[in-house]
């Protein structure tokens, strides 16, 4: 099913044409503003003479940290008067950015949005509830309006107070969720509590986001709900959610490659790489009005998969985001991702749904506790099960990273269930 | 065949409390409790009156508990009553998993609770011998 099926099948050629002529628009746009002025200027950077695809190499890489250097509106391309909303991220690590729109570019997002959410074979007919934070986060507001755009019945219920979000389900008939994966786990043990068996409330598709997740998570939600969950990718900082989707054939994100255009690189030297390498996502938005961004790195860890999808569409589709270089731990000099802790764990059936890492520094020794909840069903009374299931999660973590972990295991519900961004690790380690 | 309560207990300052307040509310009585402690977590065993519903209510509240099966034997509250039991037991190459006693008031009986691998011809060995097996009943309401 194709929302724009002219530009969703585009040809290659036609599609890099129209990918150099709004490169060129942006350029333009980027090298008025206070930021990219100067930083053309100190890198002699003419962007009139940008003029094939490949000379966006050429040109510097723009990080999260520039974002904060040009706080607030040190990159904004338009008049104030234009600019109709912004959103900001969280900055948990420091000053916060700010993303701005202005009318068109919050249509052409909810544009893309409803494109994206026609892939997974969601229509008008669907009743789509949103559990995401509304706010300065992208998350919520920008699937509510691609929801809208698409003509579903949106229901805007946003985060927490699970009880009204069950009674919501059962009275409106959703069928189309947007949640994050932590809170996906959590709520369906509420409605298991409250005696609804979770597939009966007839949700057929999730669209999980705003933490990262494993696919072990993803398919142990798929489980629980009997429903489809699809893998997405968005950062504010390209506009939001819906930046790269999964289609209907689950397999990699198709990245809407007429609205940004995507490079990997090599993390240490910033170097491109070839199609199906991986490594860092590059992304330079190519359709906005109030802010362009120029290779913006992401920080995420993917590759591109260079094959046709079955579906038809034409634009190149990423892998799951493998991690984040910022997220990667470094546990005794090797290197661990959140996310293979996470599949680890999801694959061990006496699991619950919420775990924790912990790291700390003793005698100059990296040690990782991990604390895991265990499942209430798979209880089976006594020690020497619970010794022996401790002893199995131990063996397979230390398989992964060498490093001997300690295992906790705890009861049910004793880590905060989370309703928005899980807090999955805590690094007391001092550097 | 009469059963107690396993519950999986984080070794934790409140935990018996939270077990004991919904006993309480459900009017649900001990008859004997036993707590196995493997540093970090442990098992909270509880011995009471209505074991099925008891394990509901406190799986309603989100703790880990289950149903085991036990052999609880009569035996005589003098020196070497116990004794009886076990020397079947270890002659019959029955191993004892966990275990524990409490007497019976004014009776000069007392009562050895234990789980096995297999209860039932745990039983039947100890019944053949002339031992008394508790009934649910007995033992729930001694």
């Amino acid at each position: 099913m194709f929302w724009n099926e002219q530009l969703e099948t585009i040809e290659r050629k036609a599609l890099e044409k129209l990918q150099l002529e709004k490169l060129r628009k942006a350029l333009a746009a980027a090298a008025t503003t206070p930021f990219y002025k100067k930083v053309f200027a100190d890198n002699g950077v003419d962007v009139s003479r940008i003029t094939t695809l490949d000379h966006l190499r050429d040109l510097p890489l723009t990080t999260k940290h520039d974002l904060r250097l040009s706080y607030p509106d040190g990159m904004v391309a338009v008049p104030r008067t234009e600019i109709v909303r912004l959103h900001a991220s969280s900055g948990t690590t420091g000053k916060s950015t700010v993303i701005f729109y202005t009318a068109k570019d919050l249509a052409d997002w909810a544009d893309l949005i409803a494109r994206s959410m026609m892939a997974t074979g969601t229509t008008r007919n669907d009743v789509f509830q949103n559990m995401m934070g509304y706010g300065l986060f992208t998350g919520g507001l920008g699937l509510h309006y691609g929801a809208e755009r698409l003509g579903c019945l949106v229901i805007p219920s946003s985060t927490g107070n699970s009880l009204k979000q069950i009674e919501l389900m059962k009275d409106f008939g959703t069928t189309v969720v947007h949640i994050t994966p932590s809170y996906a786990m959590h709520l369906a043990d509420v409605v298991s509590e409250n005696g609804i068996n979770p597939p009966d409330l007839g949700i057929k598709k999730a669209y999980l986001g705003a933490e990262p997740y494993s696919e072990g998570v993803k398919k142990k939600i798929e489980g629980q709900w009997g429903l489809d969950a699809y893998n997405s990718y968005g950062l504010s900082e390209m506009n939001g959610p819906g930046v790269a989707f999964e289609c209907e054939y689950k397999n990699g994100m198709h990245l809407w490659e007429d609205y940004y255009i995507m490079e990997i690189i090599n993390p240490d030297t910033g170097e491109r790489l070839p199609d199906g390498e991986e490594g860092e996502l590059v992304l330079t938005h190519i359709n906005r009005e109030a802010m362009p961004i120029i290779r913006y790195r992401t920080r995420d860890l993917t590759r591109i998969i260079p094959e046709k999808c079955a579906c038809g569409r034409t634009h190149r589709r990423i892998e799951r985001i493998k991690g984040r270089t910022d997220d990667m731990l470094i546990v005794g000099g090797v290197n661990v991702f959140p996310s293979q802790i996470e599949t680890v764990l999801m694959n061990v059936p006496e699991v619950g749904n919420n775990y924790q890492i912990v790291l700390d520094r003793h005698n100059n020794l990296d040690r990782i506790h991990v604390r895991v909840e265990l499942y209430n069903k798979m209880f089976e009374g006594d020690i020497k099960a619970l010794d022996a299931l401790r002893k199995k999660i131990v063996e397979r973590l230390k398989a992964l990273i060498t490093v001997n972990p300690k295992v906790e295991l705890l009861e049910p519900g004793s880590l905060p269930p989370s309703m928005g961004k899980a807090v999955r690790v805590i690094d007391k380690r001092e550097i | 065949m009469p059963q107690q309560v396993s519950v999986f207990a984080e070794n934790r300052p409140g935990k018996i409390d939270r077990l004991t307040e919904v006993l309480e509310q459900k009017s649900i009585n001990i008859r004997a409790i036993t707590i196995s402690d493997s540093g970090d977590y442990g098992i909270i065993k509880l011995l009471i009156d209505k074991p099925a519903e008891a394990c509901e209510a406190l799986k309603e509240i989100g703790i880990a508990a289950t149903l085991k099966d036990i052999v609880a034997v009569k035996i005589a509250d003098k020196p070497g009553g116990l004794h009886k039991v076990s020397s079947i037991l270890a002659r019959k190459g029955i191993n004892v998993e966990d275990a524990y006693g409490f007497t019976i008031r004014e009776s000069g009986q007392a009562v050895f609770v234990f789980q096995v691998e297999n209860v039932q011809k745990t039983e039947k060995i100890l019944v053949d011998e002339g031992f008394t097996i508790l009934s649910n009943q007995e033992l729930y309401y001694i």
